[in-house]
């Protein structure tokens, strides 16, 4: 039994209905502190719906969230959680800078953190260039550094490395294992398999159901698979054979 | 509330306006040439002073309206909102942070169109013209509190383009400008008398015809001032931190 100090995130009997659909009908699972900890799964599986739970801006039906040891959403948690959606959610007409100085400003960041965060998205270069005016793959990076600039300890991140070029996306890996080394806990959703492997351990959701929650070597070893995306699939199998 | 996060958005606020140089010269230059407008169609009669400073209450007030509901509206499209509200932001503090830029901007507004008013079209205004700013910016604080709260009605601009003429107009038909209000049919007076456009047109007519309308100014003011206040305080039950 861990105890709930070594607990960044507990889920209980998790319930959220989207309309007339119930996105997610009771899931349990638990985020160890100062992990990785990859959320992956098909496209529509409920990734994001329970991402929103966690973070407290999702309508729940029913059960617990626990993060940091208190309710999902709480007010003290506010500055303690870092959240990025799946679309960027900048502003637009403002520069980078300018975007990171109001978020670091609400989060309370101490001075210094803004150059910082532009330095770790990568960004110096175009440091004052309107966001309307980068690339999507640069609008994103805006978007991340907005969740990490009040240094969070938790950070949930919403398909963070979609659309960036292979280089970028192994720098960001680097600075999320950075981050958890340095005991912030991380929470990243992403559909792309081959990002599992760098993650300490593994969450796969499908259609609302926790399909695994283990460390990517015992996925491999407990289902044979060469890879993540074959023990997916051979979990698939064997739940629907069951 | 917390005035250093509501201060942080006010000052962000403006600088998305700053960045829109556009909408900036659109806010100051057009009240200018409206009122400019109106002295030269009404030249050589008393006209333009008797509507000339009800209209620079006006001006504010949809202005206000429309630039505030759009941004507002693209806050909560664009996913903004969302995050904000998972910050230690308050609802309080975005709404005051807006009140706050908008109304900077206001005073901007109301000086220069009071100015070219008065010094260029030779308005005629009995009472202080400090009040006639006053009374203007406190139309715009109501323009911004209006658009805030009918944003959470829009799904897309378009529809919040077409609250102007829904909250607007009626509003402008039936504050005295046209027809004074005691000389509309009773329905309609009793209407316009829950309206707040109406004592924003009053205010500014006093000014305009009375030398000590301060105390009858101050009324009306209050009362716009708590239209303003009741309409930023149903915005903000709009505002939800979680959403379906």
């Amino acid at each position: 039994m861990i105890n709930d100090q070594a607990r960044a995130v507990v889920v209980d009997g998790l319930r959220v209905i989207r309309g007339s659909r119930e996105v997610l009908p009771g899931i349990s699972l638990s985020v160890s502190r100062g992990q990785v900890v990859g959320l992956l799964g098909p496209s529509g599986g409920g990734k994001t719906t329970l991402l929103r739970s966690i973070v407290g801006v999702q309508v729940v039906a029913g059960g617990t969230v626990t993060v940091l040891g208190e309710p999902a959403g709480s007010p003290g948690l506010r500055s303690r959680v870092g959240y990025l959606t799946q679309q960027p959610s900048v502003y637009g007409d403002l520069t980078v800078r300018a975007n990171l100085t109001y978020f670091a400003a609400l989060a309370g960041a101490p001075r210094g953190a803004v150059e910082r965060t532009i330095e770790t998205v990568d960004l110096r270069v175009d440091a004052d260039v309107p966001v309307d005016q980068l690339s999507g793959g640069q609008r994103s990076r805006v978007s991340l550094g907005a969740a990490l600039v009040g240094s969070p300890e938790l950070l949930v991140l919403d398909e963070p490395t979609v659309g960036l070029d292979p280089v970028l996306r192994r720098d960001l890996w680097a600075m999320f294992h950075q981050l958890a080394n340095d005991g912030s806990t991380l929470l990243v959703s992403s559909h792309v398999m081959d990002e599992a492997t760098r993650c300490d351990r593994l969450l796969l959701l499908r259609e609302g159901h926790l399909l695994a929650d283990d460390t990517p070597q015992e996925l491999l070893a407990s289902t044979g698979a060469a890879d993540i995306e074959g023990a997916f699939l051979a979990l698939i199998e064997n739940e629907v054979v069951a | 509330m917390n005035p250093r996060l509501t201060v942080a958005t006010a000052g962000r606020v403006l600088k998305q306006v700053r960045a829109d140089r556009r909408t900036l010269g659109l806010l100051m230059v057009v009240p200018c040439v409206l009122i400019g407008l109106l002295a030269w169609m009404y030249a050589g009669t008393r006209v333009f002073d008797h509507i000339g400073a009800p209209l620079l209450g006006v001006f504010p007030f949809v202005v206000m309206f429309l630039v505030t509901s759009v941004t507002t509206l693209r806050e909560r499209s664009s996913g903004t909102l969302e995050r904000l509200l998972s910050t230690p932001l308050g609802k309080g503090d975005f709404l005051g942070g807006y009140a706050l830029a908008f109304g900077a901007l206001a005073v901007v507004q109301a000086l220069v169109a009071t100015g070219f008013a008065i010094w260029v079209c030779r308005l005629d205004v009995a009472g202080p013209i400090w009040l006639l700013v006053v009374v203007a910016v406190v139309d715009s604080v109501l323009g911004t509190a209006t658009g805030l709260f009918v944003s959470a009605f829009a799904r897309t601009e378009f529809q919040a383009v077409q609250f102007m003429p829904a909250f607007v107009l009626p509003q402008f038909l039936l504050c005295g400008l046209l027809v004074p209000r005691n000389g509309l049919p009773r329905a309609l007076e009793l209407v316009s008398d829950v309206l707040p456009l109406s004592y924003a047109v009053d205010a500014m007519r006093m000014l305009t015809g009375q030398v000590d309308a301060a105390g009858d100014v101050g009324r009306d003011v209050a009362i716009v001032a708590a239209f303003a206040l009741a309409a930023i305080t149903l915005g903000s039950l709009t505002l939800r931190r979680r959403t379906p």
